[in-house]
């Protein structure tokens, strides 16, 4: 057993995380600006793709021949880590979802029209998965596409399109054929965003930034953009997430939270004396950093098992369930020791670190539904972990 | 990065899981928890005959210079078969106090006997607060014929190692509590005052025959299963050369032995809710009601995700702790850390073992209840949450 970073890992950790000390401003307001989910914070991310893309920093798990840089595993995690320390994202869905997707599965003028550009930061995509019927049973989803001549026909309507209303594209499921089994008739699409017929509708979140419901009302899509096989779309969904498991590791920005929660706590006084000075103060913080470098060995442990080629199967629902959880914790914990301070968002003085506390306090409320909810992950451990039956 | 056991750690966790299950089944460890030392001279000769009392020892002390990663293999499945003896306390902290502290002659004699098992060594440091902390440490050690006129806590330690200077024994006073294996034991090692006070300036080392006529020992019945005595020193005589370790200043000592014996409890503790997990689940998909197994509620396969989560990180937590030792590294911090996880963990693993298994393991003869008694006992032992944590503030620097 051997828990120790490769000299070669600890380089490109060291060389990722100087050069983001360096390009991302340091201070937790401009930090705030790089939230991922805020409009700012989305413009941050595309002008810092570029310079990803300067250092061949993009596409790190992608194979060479599509512009990627075939990085071994534990160095996907480091650099999911590193860059979500510092608010980059490090899983865009173009990269984590489309491109690993179309060079698997996508006809070869797929591969040749998306996958360069993906590869350069050039387009953007969002995910058209969750309807308002179908969130968690996702196979029972209605919005439909009909062939007519050379185009499907979409109709129909999704929720939470995160992204929809600056999109380049939508990586869209629909239904294909109505007259088989729920799993096997659903097809993906890859529809341009100025198609005629769709329309974005603006959801504002407890967070406060910007999701979306779409509207899809005869949007012809041509033949060409159906993802790889008619009605396949449902396994080129789950296989996605084989191929694909940077998206697993964007928790360093835990760490940062738990790192500004510690500086806060040393430099805020109260009743004459540091924060951390304070028993029941030290015995949360304490408790926190436990659980910080439990989720960290579930990270290293899934990661570890790509570079063997085990697929992480009830690993990395652990991991996702245990994070996001713990995610919950922290923020609380945050609020709870920030007290008054804590209830003060950005932009308003005096608020603890700025509103970070009370900004991720509303944020970790998404995650543990968002992308697969903890009582589904908690199935998957269960029954493909320990093979309860179903 | 490889989070594999190596072949031989392999071997020997088969060996071992084996090897309990045959010799020390869960009907034999109840029987064992009945009797008032709690040590089965049978089973210890055969652990010896594997070779397993001198894992972690040096060859030339007839042990396997094994890495403390071994050892967790091997804890971890004693852990597993929630077996009652002495090897925590003779093998892991006693031979490595004297590994570290012990001189030439000191390990000479016992080490070799530890590795074959014709002595068992424990460690007596509780007291009337049994809190691990020094000022917990009372028992008086004073040199027996003080010169004329001479204040004993004045004299130089020099003066007492002297070449060939024949000095004065020891006489040992006081009344060690929660001493594991306590009446098993052939030797202690005792933490005693060697001057007046507290705090951790003073506290000194003593080698001590256990069969001294002063000495009296009594079991102290642990619900948790594991050989705990009161032990108490009465005017016990001891000759200088039983001084381990340097003379006023034992407490680094105490403290590396807590944080070994913290680290070598989370790896038994592992294995302890492992076992209650598969014990657990192996009876979720048994048990029918409703026309159905119980493990196909999603109430069940919950709380048994939840389990595993507990399972899954405590050993990583561990086994990270464990390697930093092995690697040389400061691992205080990620020691308190695991302990802190695990004291809750098993826990909470055992508790809901319980609740799954319901009446059925509420029943006294139901082998369940050997890992809710143990997780209970492994909380606290060598510190429990709060004090561990209290460890990991400081350690954080907070």
């Amino acid at each position: 057993m051997d828990f120790a970073y490769s000299k070669q890992e600890r380089r490109f950790q060291k060389e990722l995380h100087d050069f983001l000390t360096k390009e991302v401003p340091t201070d937790i307001k401009s930090r705030m600006l790089g939230q991922i989910e805020s409009e700012s914070g989305q413009a941050f991310q595309r002008d810092f793709i570029k310079k990803l893309i300067e250092k061949k920093w993009m596409a790190v798990s992608w194979p060479k021949e599509y512009g990627g840089q075939a990085k071994p595993a534990i160095e996907q995690l480091l650099y999911a880590w590193e860059l979500s320390y510092f608010h980059v994202s490090p899983g865009q869905t173009g990269m984590s979802v489309v491109g690993p997707t179309l060079i698997h599965f996508g006809t070869e003028e797929q591969k040749q029209t998306f996958l360069p550009m993906i590869a350069r930061g050039e387009v953007t995509f969002c995910l058209g998965y969750t309807e308002p019927n179908a969130g968690s049973d996702l196979a029972s989803l209605q919005t439909r596409a009909d062939r007519d001549g050379d185009d499907w026909v979409i109709n129909g309507q999704k929720i939470f399109t995160s992204g929809a209303d600056r999109s380049d594209y939508c990586w869209l499921a629909a239904r294909t054929d109505q007259s088989v089994p729920k799993h096997k008739g659903i097809s993906m699409f890859l529809v341009d965003m100025k198609t005629p017929g769709i329309s974005v509708q603006p959801l504002i979140t407890l967070a406060g930034y910007r999701t979306n419901i779409t509207y899809w009302d005869n949007v012809r899509v041509p033949a060409s953009r159906l993802v790889g096989e008619v009605n396949r779309g449902w396994y080129y969904a789950a296989a996605a997430l084989d191929f694909e498991r940077i998206a697993l590791f964007p928790w360093g920005r835990l760490e940062y939270e738990f790192d500004e929660l510690v500086r806060y706590c040393k430099g805020t006084m109260r009743g004459g004396k540091p924060l951390s000075k304070h028993p029941e103060v030290r015995k949360r913080v304490a408790a926190l950093s436990i659980e910080m470098s439990a989720m960290k060995l579930l990270a290293v442990r899934a990661a570890w098992m790509i570079g063997r080629n085990r697929i992480p199967n009830y690993e990395a629902s652990m991991l996702k369930m245990f994070a996001t959880e713990f995610q919950q914790r922290l923020s609380n914990a945050g609020m709870q020791i920030a007290g008054l301070f804590g209830l003060l968002p950005d932009g308003a003085p005096h608020a603890a670190l700025d509103g970070l506390i009370n900004y991720r306090y509303r944020y970790a409320v998404m995650p543990t539904f968002g992308g697969g909810s903890s009582e589904l992950m908690r199935n998957i451990i269960a029954q493909r972990g320990l093979g309860l039956p179903r | 990065m490889n989070l594999d056991w190596s072949e031989s750690q392999e071997l020997l966790r088969k060996t071992a899981r084996d090897f309990f299950a045959r010799e020390s089944p869960p009907a034999k460890v109840k029987q064992l928890e009945k009797t008032p030392a709690r040590q089965d001279p049978d089973l210890w000769r055969k652990i010896a005959s594997l070779g397993w009392l001198g894992l972690p020892f040096p060859e030339k002390y007839g042990g396997a210079n094994g890495s403390f990663l071994d050892l967790v293999a091997l804890l971890e499945e004693m852990g597993r078969a929630a077996i009652v003896s002495p090897f925590l306390s003779s093998v892991v902290l006693s031979g490595d106090l004297l590994l570290k502290a012990g001189s030439d002659a000191q390990k000479e004699r016992l080490l070799p006997a530890i590795a074959n098992g014709s002595a068992i060594v424990a460690v007596a440091l509780c007291e009337s607060d049994a809190s691990y902390a020094p000022d917990d440490v009372q028992l008086t050690a004073n040199l027996s014929s003080p010169l004329e006129g001479e204040e004993l806590s004045k004299r130089e330690p020099s003066a007492l190692r002297g070449e060939g200077a024949s000095v004065p024994p020891w006489r040992l006073s006081g009344t060690k509590l929660f001493v594991l294996d306590g009446l098993s034991a052939d030797h202690f090692i005792v933490a005693a005052r060697t001057k007046p006070g507290k705090g951790p300036a003073g506290i000194s080392l003593f080698v001590v025959d256990a069969t001294s006529p002063s000495i009296t020992r009594a079991p102290l019945a642990s619900f948790g299963g594991e050989a705990q005595a009161e032990v108490r020193f009465d005017n016990v005589i001891v000759p200088d050369d039983a001084l381990l370790g340097p003379l006023h200043k034992g407490w680094p000592l105490v403290r590396a032995y807590l944080r070994r014996g913290a680290l070598a409890m989370c790896a038994q503790m592992v294995g302890g809710a492992q076992q209650a997990l598969d014990m657990t689940v192996a009876y979720a998909k048994q048990r029918i009601q409703f026309g159905r197994p119980i493990g196909s509620f999603q109430a069940i396969q919950h709380k048994c995700a939840d389990m595993a989560t507990d399972v899954d990180t405590a050993r990583y937590l561990t086994y990270y702790a464990a390697w930093k030792q092995d690697a040389k590294q400061q691992n205080a911090l990620e020691i308190s850390q695991a302990k802190a996880w695990l004291s809750d963990a098993y826990r909470r693993v055992a508790r809901e073992a319980q609740q799954i298994h319901a009446g059925i393991a509420y029943v006294d003869d139901h082998d369940l209840q050997l890992y809710f008694r143990r997780a209970k006992a492994g909380e606290v032992l060598f510190g429990d949450a709060d004090f561990h944590l209290r460890e990991v503030a400081s350690l954080l620097k907070l």
